[in-house]
């Protein structure tokens, strides 16, 4: 071979390799009427335990958010029903619209960080362990009141560049496996990974009860589940990468009913 | 007091079999699990599930470390009478919860 040949040969192959990761990089975004929710990936069983009230352990965390929305806490010795009243009512579509815009931080913050801050500004408690259960039997109760709603978070000029941080991070290569959430949850959920469906991401009934964590949990905790396997340095609960994530689900999954809380395997 | 959820009918014919599904709120700790420290995490289980109908027992199970969180027991029995499904859940650490629910036979 000539130093031309060789050369040849050389451009040839970075075109190849340039091509190839082109074909991801284009990964289309599932087009809506295509949009399937984790519920649709289960199995019969599984479906079942989630439609029943009274299967449902994720309306075990429901009930004892009722008892804590009239708990009084804080040095202010208020109880969350001593503003807001029947959360049938007031609550009725708000975790729909969550992550929301909060004018105070300039940045949109969770149901979870909406509960702290009232806690802190409100009820002058401190603020609840993510994770905590009393946090998720909160933000459970909270999120029940809009099942079967459709999913509505507010894009605007103030949420849209949150909005657009959290895709550039859903489309970025990142960690070990150099991965990014896209490859699975856009070009392969209709895949398996060792067995068990791949599904398409969308954050439709959290904070859920999933039978392999035997207990509830948030999104952060399924996103931080998911950026371990991609072996990726995890982000904390709360960090403004895991919210914009979060604003970018729910504005991918919008339209689609709230199932909270949701039963997954 | 552990959270608990009971579907039993409210009514059914005499003769009728009826399907009973409970749940209750338990850590169902294994015992076999350890700490971040490497302590042994000592067993909290559920381990006796008994249901009474009109004071008569009409099931019972032994519940063992492999049974999950929250255990859901279901299970049918023949509305006789009408009366009172008593529900009790024993376990360790002096863990004890009852439930009632009442039933019309006609």
């Amino acid at each position: 071979m000539t130093t031309v040949e060789r050369r040849l040969v050389t451009v040839v192959a970075m075109i190849c390799a340039a091509a190839s990761t082109m074909h991801s990089a284009l990964a289309a975004d599932i087009p809506l009427e295509e949009r399937k929710s984790g519920y649709e990936f289960m199995g019969r069983d599984t479906r079942a335990m989630q439609d029943d009230d009274t299967a449902n352990p994720g309306m075990l965390s429901v009930l004892d958010g009722e008892t804590a929305w009239q708990r009084k806490a804080g040095s202010a010795a208020k109880s969350c029903a001593d503003c807001h009243g029947d959360a049938s009512a007031s609550m009725k579509g708000v975790a729909a619209r969550y992550p929301a815009f909060d004018a105070a931080r300039g940045r949109p913050v969770s149901l979870e960080q909406r509960v702290n801050i009232c806690r802190a500004e409100q009820q002058q408690a401190p603020a609840l362990a993510p994770e905590s259960k009393e946090l998720l039997t909160l933000s459970a109760y909270v999120g029940r009141q809009s099942r079967g709603m459709p999913i509505a978070v507010t894009i605007d000029e103030r949420t849209r560049p949150f909005l657009e941080a959290g895709r550039a991070t859903f489309f970025r290569r990142q960690g070990q496996l150099n991965f990014a959430c896209t490859q699975c949850h856009d070009d392969n959920w209709k895949e398996k990974l060792a067995g068990s469906p791949i599904t398409q991401a969308h954050p439709t009934g959290y904070p859920l009860y999933r039978l392999e964590w035997q207990g509830m949990g948030s999104l952060q905790r399924r996103l931080r589940n998911c950026i371990t396997g991609m072996r990726v340095e995890n982000y904390p609960f709360g960090a403004p990468e895991l919210i914009d994530l979060e604003l970018y689900l729910m504005w991918r999954a919008r339209g689609m009913p709230l199932e909270t809380p949701a039963v997954r395997p | 007091m552990a959270r608990t959820l009971i579907n039993v009918p409210k009514t059914a014919k005499k003769g009728e079999i009826i399907a009973i599904k409970t749940l209750i709120s338990h850590e169902m700790e294994t015992g076999f699990r350890h700490d971040n420290m490497g302590k042994a995490i000592p067993r909290d289980i559920i381990s006796l599930f008994v249901c009474t109908y009109n004071g008569q027992e009409i099931f019972r199970a032994e519940l063992h470390p492999a049974i999950a969180a929250n255990p859901f027991i279901a299970f049918s029995t023949v509305a006789t009478a009408s009366g009172t499904l008593e529900f009790k859940w024993t376990g360790d650490n002096g863990f004890s919860a009852t439930e009632q629910a009442t039933i019309t036979v006609e």
